[in-house]
């Protein structure tokens, strides 16, 4: 069952489910985009998370009793279509694996540092969420051998085009920043700039696999060591 | 390029608008201005369009000398105003000439004074805000999210009006009262235990020091909260409560999703309010329906002219 709920005076959010799946991500890309053509400017932002959508609204021309009406033909044909896998661009990304926590990574999981590099970069990640920093696109699913909770200190400073892993996901931070995940490698990849449009590669729903290179590599395809 | 040269930039000045809207789904905060009602004024008195780029200036402490003859506005905490050395009053639309010096002393109540200039400070859109996003390094005068340096200059353009006007006295608040805000209650108010409800209204909290642009977090007896969500858009004024039981109130600067439980949302014109709060400031809140708090919203928004 879908709820719509008031997220304050100046956003609707919409429950799309109660527990996230693989197959929900691309499928609320799909629906944002509907939302996005039927609502235009009396929306001002729209937000996926997990399982919803929170939408921000312009209270000069709308409210969230108007919108929940316009928004009920969208979401009935939403939920009525077959839940096929919505293909989401692939995009693949190449890295380095010399991350500094990839030695540990690998006694934590009881595994080699050539094993942890051959399960991270064998699999089909989603992009599930973008949050946290701009352009920080959330991957899953992460081979259940790889599971580690985040780390007991989180570091000051996270160096841009680290890639990470955490629990059952994968990201790369686009810039420095704080963070807690276990770094496996690196990309040479700009993934947030404010000059290119897209800023962000990356969409909801799009699928990534990473392409091992090594440092060499790394630098040619524009990376600083 | 004229404009206003900073000679004394103050502790922390940020250009501001009214932030980054669009860009959400891809983790970019909006930021913006903190105060919206003070920064509204501003711009109005100068007959400048909502949300015209000012400047948030945290504290006090500015100065800045004028090399084109414009106009003025200066809004929001009580900071002493002077130019060329004379006493100015705040809330007020007043003539600067050119080589004429703006000084800002320290605060005596309020923390953040909004300078705004006729036609608005000129700097480059990023993601279509010049507003200032020092975590994410956007906005600014250089579009990289600095706040205002010494030798920065504030571009903008001559303008002349006939006379001063001023804001009305009942318009312009007392920040040293202890503010009741009001409270939309939603979310996952539902989950919490009746009781952790009633203790988060009965109390008188307490705004911490670590609150920062991007949170306004609370100190005081803590509330239980119910288990963590799945990860969710969330927007300004959404009050989370972490595990510890101390709430955050989210501000301009905030991020895009949290998991935290959310007791509500505070009253978006009542967030200006809590702008205004120093460290330690007494906090009491009470609900609010949303209906009474959308209308009041829109009168403020038609009277402004968004």
């Amino acid at each position: 069952m879908i709820r719509l709920e008031p997220a304050g005076a100046e956003a609707l959010l919409v429950v799309l489910a109660e527990q996230p799946d693989a197959q929900l991500p691309p499928r609320i890309a799909l629906l944002a985009e509907r939302i996005r053509a039927e609502l235009g400017e009396e929306l001002t932002d729209l937000v996926p998370g997990w399982t919803s959508l929170l939408l921000h609204y312009d209270l000069t021309r709308t409210d969230h009793l108007q919108l929940a009406e316009r928004l009920q033909p969208l979401l009935e044909r939403w939920l009525a279509e077959p839940s096929a896998m919505q293909a989401g661009r692939l995009h693949e990304v190449p890295i380095c694996y010399d991350g500094a926590d990839l030695v540990d990574v690998a006694r934590q999981c009881r595994l080699s540092v050539a094993q942890v590099i051959e399960l991270h970069a064998a699999l089909e990640y989603r992009v599930g969420a973008i949050g946290f920093a701009p352009g920080f696109a959330y991957l899953g699913e992460l081979d259940a051998r790889l599971v580690l909770p985040r780390r007991a200190t989180p570091r000051t400073a996270v160096p841009a085009g680290s890639l990470a892993i955490a629990e059952r996901q994968t990201a790369i931070y686009p810039h420095s920043s704080p963070g807690g995940w276990h770094l496996l490698g690196r990309c040479p990849w700009p993934l947030f700039d404010v000059t290119q449009s897209p800023p962000c590669p990356f969409a909801l729903g799009d699928r990534v696999r990473f392409r091992v290179i090594d440092e060499r590599a790394f630098i040619t395809e524009g990376g600083r060591s | 390029m004229k404009g206003l040269r900073v000679l004394r930039p103050g502790p922390l000045s940020l250009l501001q608008d009214g932030g980054r809207q669009g860009w959400q789904h891809l983790g970019v905060s909006p930021s913006g201005v903190q105060d919206l009602h003070a920064a509204a004024w501003a711009n109005r008195l100068l007959h400048n369009p909502w949300a015209t780029p000012l400047l948030e200036v945290a504290l006090g402490d500015l100065e800045v000398q004028a090399d084109l003859d414009t106009w003025v506005a200066v809004c929001g905490a009580d900071a002493p105003l002077t130019l060329d050395g004379q006493p100015r009053p705040l809330w007020t639309r007043l003539p600067l000439r050119q080589g004429q010096r703006l000084r800002l002393g320290f605060a005596r109540s309020g923390q953040r004074v909004y300078l705004a200039v006729a036609q608005g400070f000129s700097a480059p859109p990023v993601l279509g805000s010049v507003s200032v996003q020092a975590r994410e390094g956007l906005g600014g005068l250089h579009g990289t999210g600095q706040a205002l340096q010494v030798g920065d200059c504030l571009s903008c353009r001559p303008a002349h009006f006939e006379q001063r006007a001023s804001v009305p006295w009942p318009y312009i608040p007392d920040y040293r009262c202890k503010p009741l805000l009001r409270v939309i209650t939603g979310g996952d108010a539902a989950s919490f235990a009746e009781d952790q409800l009633q203790g988060f209204f009965a109390q008188s909290w307490q705004l911490s020091p670590l609150s920062d642009r991007m949170g306004a977090r609370l100190i005081g007896e803590a509330v239980q909260p119910p288990a963590r969500q799945w990860s969710l858009g969330v927007g300004r004024g959404a009050i989370q409560v972490p595990p510890d039981g101390q709430p955050i109130i989210l501000q301009a600067d905030h991020q895009t999703m949290g998991g935290y439980p959310l007791l509500g949302w505070l009253h978006p014109l009542d967030q200006s309010r809590l702008a205004q709060c120093p460290a330690h400031h007494p906090l009491r809140f009470t609900p609010v329906s949303i209906g009474d708090a959308q209308a009041e919203l829109r009168a403020f928004y038609r009277f402004f002219r968004r």
